[in-house]
């Protein structure tokens, strides 16, 4: 997982990317809760596969996309690429598989691979930009990147400031290092 | 066995907007009213205060004040010959839960529909010619006008405190309002909202194009408020963290803020959470309601008399009830008979997002509120001569952009790659510097002979009772609107000064996995023809007069704007109906 | 919420039936109706009634004190577990003298020495409105003091030292309005009893009257002139803030929204009036704040202000009139005593809702999301910025605060 979401957002100068962000961690923790579990969809059958405009039908949790999704990725490297599964792959062979992926030109046996890869491309962004109590977006380094404030709630003194870069440092439900007094 | 309660005078189902105005207005009136919600007691500080409502992961991507699927659902499909299958986690719309219902999450976007949306039939037969309409569109007058209504949709904006310019006092336009509004009988009781510079640079365009803009009329306070009933509510901060969530500090206009600190107070009002009712029980010759069943959080069932039933429960529930109780003659689109789920619509939303010079322009996306944004009426209902264009209907458009949450709104320009380095760039690159309003082109949805509800022949929700079913799909009418009006609105973008505009036109068929506002319409129309619509003009059921159907499931087809605000004024005119005339004299209002 | 108390005249006929007549002519409604509002001025229900339950007045209420617990006893008119076979005499001795049936010395918790100040009348008028409640039987041991206080015979050194019998009489040079006012605040009203600092042996403080004193996990604020946040408000203000329990600068909440729901809400709009007159008459010394509080501790609990606290009670504190309470006015703020500060960033608070002011809103709790050092640095920061430069809160009060508050159960 953090290798793949090193891929997905990829480390840089500026900014770290998924892994250090804490985006495996966040994914991690999600899909022990309910969003792993499906809690709450409509879960009662029969299932049957339908237009793509009637949304998904299948019974595979979340949790289970991925259980799934994950030994497919890697039993298809190992299969394709000399024996190694994904996290020791080169990062270029990495990004390769992850675009065939994408592409629907790599297949795995018992899950639908695109399907697991959309999962990706929603969760790993979800984890770098969502408030850090939920495990990614460790140290707000989402959101430094591009100036979201985060949970601040009052800013009528900014409404009519057109075009002027809001200065302040961003906030999670956590707080912020503000908050805490500094030893002087 | 259902226990059976003492009896009262009302029975409510479901407490969100009318639930709460018809329980405060009859409650006042002497009655003994029982409201029965089927979610929890919600209230500002325990649930969503400022310390952990703006949780964009929690109540927007994981919708946790919203209506679980698991709890109840509707299947789909887009045309009759295919199978319909179950929405099993929710895309196209978000049904609300518990009390307050929508009025706990929504927008706040408070709009009237034009005179001419009232009447529309006979409006556009007159204008272009009954065969400038297409031949399976249904689309019918309501049975009440525009000026009936107005002293209603006044009394909805003082009760909420709603923020606007008005652009119609008595005939006279006024400058910076809606030229096209029906006239009203006095401004709106709160001033426009502060604009960001986005929404200002969009009505300078506007405005330079022609146009006449105009703040969207928003009930989210501008400054603090006190509402006719005595309750209070603060200034709007602008958060961003509006639509999907509840408001921390008392400004946007709900029933928390607004009418249940009234209402709890008051001794002939009780109300239970955590209670869904599943039929209204009607007597052995079928034409009056005795009460309703509700199922409580254990799954004991319970029976609450009544001698009056008011049935808000939102829309599709409130046609999935009457299905269920059997009131009423369903509705069969072949054989083209029956009432209930016939003229069914939602909304035609599209959005255009554009991106500007990262050098030249930051908007600080985060300052919004939900109704915040300045918009233009001049495509809206028939304000504009529909000849050349070969379609009806229309919307307003604004720059109405809410929020800079970065889950949901991090655009990139096309091309850009979906992951990586070049997508993590592009993001970064103009998270500050585009523009992407949301529901920025906000089109009617007019009704069709095969968009309908009915109940579904294969799937059951947890007690087995059939799931509703939708059938939806676009017409060409509404994807002709919508191209168009895209078109005009992607223009003033161009106008603004943006060096890409990227136009995501509304397509058939209709997917119901991509959000396109929660304003379903339908279903259990108010007509003057009880052949072809369920409810009278004062919302009276015509089969049970002793039931009342609040709510959009009214609209006999969906109109440019957001709802709220007309079916606030049609319960508040309905609510008059029922004490100055029913209460005196119980039975059916009209003779048909 | 507590159910209204209605006069049935059935009931009336009943209890007369039924139970020996005292000097009140029960069928006198006047002196009924009269006893009513006393009773409410005086917040009988309150202690004598369990918050929330349909028995009024028939006791059963745990009162804390710092002394331990007391149980407020039955005063319904039941004969053999409330009061109904007790003379008038007999009733009189308890609310102005002080003494049970029998002699026994009350403890001023029964606050006996604020109600000596009502007159002989007054009381039957009271004894009259009790006597059409609906009896109730509910036996109560009142006295759970641990030993030795649980030897009434030590009242008697308390009531030689703080005890002063007498009613109340006009003061002359002063309006009528005033007078008013003071027979109610010295008498039925009893605000010395929470608002007056108290000796280590519990009793008034009697050269420091309406100072401020701390009870029950709150702090009841300086209500004086001088010192507190009633230097500001007018009388108009403090009118209201008692009528409706809310005014363009505070909110009832805590105890003292339970005494404007129980009581202040009920007097007249002339009671409450002439109650603020008084109080604006009462002086005080201003502030002998001069908090030194830490740059680094303000500039922590700055930050914490600004992204917590200014989206109610803005950048400035000075909140939204009826709805967010002005910090820089709010008598609570600015006290010595930080505990209703702590309490309510702790655990929040509900503020009281009335027939004039419904909204009833309510502050979050912030326990949950600040540790101890973040909690001191807003508390700190806020009394110091708009409390007048109140004392600084330090970490270990807000740990001490958040240990007891989780022992409380109210």
């Amino acid at each position: 997982m953090e290798a793949i979401v090193d891929r997905i957002i990829p480390p840089d100068p500026q900014t770290p990317g998924g892994k250090d962000a804490g985006c495996a961690v966040f994914i991690d923790r999600q899909l022990k809760g309910p969003y792993g579990s499906a809690a709450g969809h409509y879960r009662l059958g029969p299932f049957i596969k339908g237009t793509k405009e009637q949304g998904p039908q299948s019974p595979l949790t979340p949790a289970e996309l991925y259980r799934k999704g994950l030994a497919g990725l890697d039993r298809y490297c190992k299969a394709k690429l000399g024996g190694k599964p994904f996290s020791q792959l080169s990062a270029d062979q990495q990004d390769d598989v992850l675009k065939k992926v994408e592409a629907g030109e790599a297949k795995f046996d018992d899950v639908d691979a695109r399907g697991f890869f959309d999962a990706l491309l929603k969760d790993v962004p979800e984890g770098f930009f969502s408030d850090p109590i939920h495990g990614g977006n460790r140290d707000m380094v989402g959101w430094k990147m591009i100036g979201f404030p985060g949970i601040r709630y009052d800013y009528r003194d900014w409404v009519h400031r057109h075009n002027e870069r809001y200065p302040y440092p961003p906030v999670s439900i956590a707080g912020r290092m503000d908050w805490n007094v500094k030893k002087s | 066995m259902a226990q059976k309660l003492p009896a009262k005078d009302v029975a409510i189902i479901g407490l969100g907007w009318t639930g709460s105005i018809l329980a405060h207005e009859l409650a006042a009136a002497g009655l003994d009213v029982i409201a029965i919600e089927r979610g929890p007691w919600r209230n500002t500080a325990t649930d969503y205060p400022p310390g952990y409502a703006p949780d964009e992961l929690r109540f927007r991507i994981r919708h946790e004040l919203f209506l679980r699927p698991a709890q109840t659902t509707f299947t789909f499909r887009n045309k009759m010959n295919q199978t319909a299958l179950p929405i099993r986690s929710w895309g196209a719309f978000m049904p609300p839960n518990g009390v307050g219902g929508g009025g706990v999450h929504w927008n706040a976007e408070t709009w009237r529909f034009l005179p001419s949306d009232f009447v529309l039939r006979t409006h556009l037969t007159q204008r272009y010619g009954a065969a400038f309409l297409p031949q399976d569109m249904t689309i019918q007058d309501w049975g009440v006008t525009f000026d009936e209504l107005e002293p209603h949709y006044d009394r909805f904006e003082y009760l909420c405190g709603t923020s606007g310019q008005a652009g119609n006092v008595k005939g006279q336009i006024i400058d910076g309002g809606n030229p096209f509004e029906g006239p009203r009988s006095r401004p709106y009781p709160n001033p426009p909202q502060d604009q960001p510079f986005g929404a200002t640079l969009f009505a300078k365009a506007a405005r330079d194009l022609g146009y006449k803009p105009f703040p969207q009329p928003s009930g989210n306070m501008s400054r603090a408020y006190q509402n006719p009933l005595g309750v209070r509510l603060g200034p709007c901060t602008y958060c961003g963290f509006c639509e999907w969530f509840g408001c921390g500090n008392y400004s946007k206009a709900s029933p928390q803020t607004t009418i249940l600190p009234v209402l709890v107070r008051m001794k002939n009002f009780s109300a239970r959470d955590n209670s869904e009712v599943t039929r209204i029980n009607l007597d052995a010759s079928g034409k009056r309601a005795t009460g309703v069943t509700f199922v409580d959080m254990d799954g004991n069932e319970w029976e609450q008399p009544a001698d009056l039933v008011i049935l808000s429960a939102y829309t599709i529930f409130n046609v999935q009830l009457l299905l269920l109780s059997k009131i009423g003659k369903p509705y069969d689109p072949v054989a083209n008979s029956g009432v209930i789920g016939r003229n069914f619509t939602h909304q035609t939303i599209s959005d255009v997002t554009s991106f500007f010079d990262p050098q030249k322009f930051i908007f600080n996306p985060f300052i919004a509120s939900g109704a915040i944004g300045m918009c233009i009426d001049e495509f809206n209902g028939d304000n504009f001569d529909h000849g050349p264009v070969g379609f009806v209907g229309g919307g307003y458009m604004g720059q109405v952009q809410t929020n800079g949450r970065p889950i949901e709104t991090a655009p990139v320009p096309p091309g850009t790659p979906r992951w990586g380095a070049q997508w993590k760039k592009a993001v970064k690159e103009n998270y500050q510097s585009a523009q992407k309003p949301g529901t920025g082109v906000h089109g009617s949805m007019y009704s069709y002979r095969d968009v309908y509800v009915d109940l579904d022949p294969i799937y059951k929700d947890r007690f087995g009772r059939p799931l509703a079913r939708i059938t939806m799909d676009f017409h060409d009418n509404e994807i002709k609107q919508n191209k168009f009006l895209t078109d005009k609105f992607a223009e003033i973008f161009q106008a603004m000064g943006a060096k890409q505009v990227v136009k995501e036109y509304r397509k058939a068929p209709y997917d119901i996995t991509k959000y396109q506002t929660t304003h379903l319409c339908g279903g259990a129309i108010m007509g003057t023809d009880p052949q072809t619509s369920a409810i009278n003009r004062y919302l009276q059921c015509w089969d049970v007069p002793n039931l009342f159907v609040m709510g959009a499931s009214g609209f006999p087809q969906n109109a440019g704007y957001n709802p709220t605000g007309t079916v606030a004024a049609l319960a508040y005119w309905s609510a008059d109906a029922i004490r100055d005339k029913y209460l005196k004299n119980p039975g059916q209002l009209i003779n048909a | 919420m507590r159910r209204t108390l209605t006069i049935a005249g059935a009931l009336i006929a009943l209890v007369a039936d039924v139970y020996p007549c005292g000097s009140a002519d029960l069928q006198q409604f006047s002196a009924v109706e009269r006893g009513r509002y006393l009773a409410n001025a005086a917040d009988c229900g309150s202690c004598h009634t369990v918050p929330g339950s349909n028995r009024p007045f028939a006791g059963g209420r745990n009162i804390e004190t710092p002394f331990g617990v007391l149980v407020s006893p039955n005063i319904t008119p039941d004969g053999g577990t409330g009061i109904g076979s007790w003379t008038d005499d007999e009733f009189d001795a308890a609310v102005r003298g002080g003494r049970a049936r029998g002699g026994a010395r009350l403890y001023p918790a029964m606050p006996f020495p604020y109600y000596a100040r009502m007159s002989r009348e007054d009381v039957e008028d009271i004894r009259a409105y009790l006597r059409t409640i609906q009896p109730v039987r509910n036996a109560v041991t009142s006295n759970r003091l641990p030993f030795p206080l649980n030897q009434r015979e030590s009242m008697i050194a308390w009531d030689d030292l703080y005890f002063k019998p007498g009613e109340f009489h006009d003061d002359p040079s002063k309006s009528k309005e005033w007078n008013r006012g003071a027979y109610l605040v010295q008498g039925p009203a009893h605000c010395g009893a929470c608002h007056t600092p108290k000796t280590f042996l519990g009793g008034d403080k009697s050269d420091q009257i309406f100072r401020g004193y701390a009870l029950q996990g709150w702090t009841a604020p300086d209500i004086t002139s001088g010192e507190g946040a009633l230097g500001n408000w007018s009388a108009d203000d403090i009118a209201q803030y008692l009528k409706t329990g809310h005014n363009k600068y505070a909110a009832a909440a805590g105890l003292m929204g339970e005494v404007v729901e129980l009581s202040t809400s009920n007097l007249t709009d002339e009671d409450v009036r002439a109650i603020a007159i008084y109080l604006k008459d009462i002086g005080g010394p201003l502030p002998q704040n001069n908090s030194a509080a830490d740059k680094d501790v303000l500039a922590a609990g700055g930050a914490i202000f600004q992204d917590l606290c200014s989206a109610c009670h803005q950048g400035d504190g000075k909140g939204v009139a009826n709805l967010f309470p002005n910090l820089s006015e709010a008598a609570t703020v600015s006290a010595r005593d930080p505990t209703t500060v702590l309490r309510v960033i702790l655990q929040g608070a509900q503020s009281v809702a009335t027939d004039r002011e419904p909204t009833g809103p309510a502050m979050p709790a912030f326990g949950w999301q600040l540790n101890d050092a973040q909690v001191a640095a807003v508390a700190t920061y806020v009394r110091d910025r708009f409390g007048k430069k109140a004392p600084p809160v330090s970490e270990s009060d807000a740990r001490r605060a958040r240990t007891s508050l989780a022992a409380r159960t109210d």
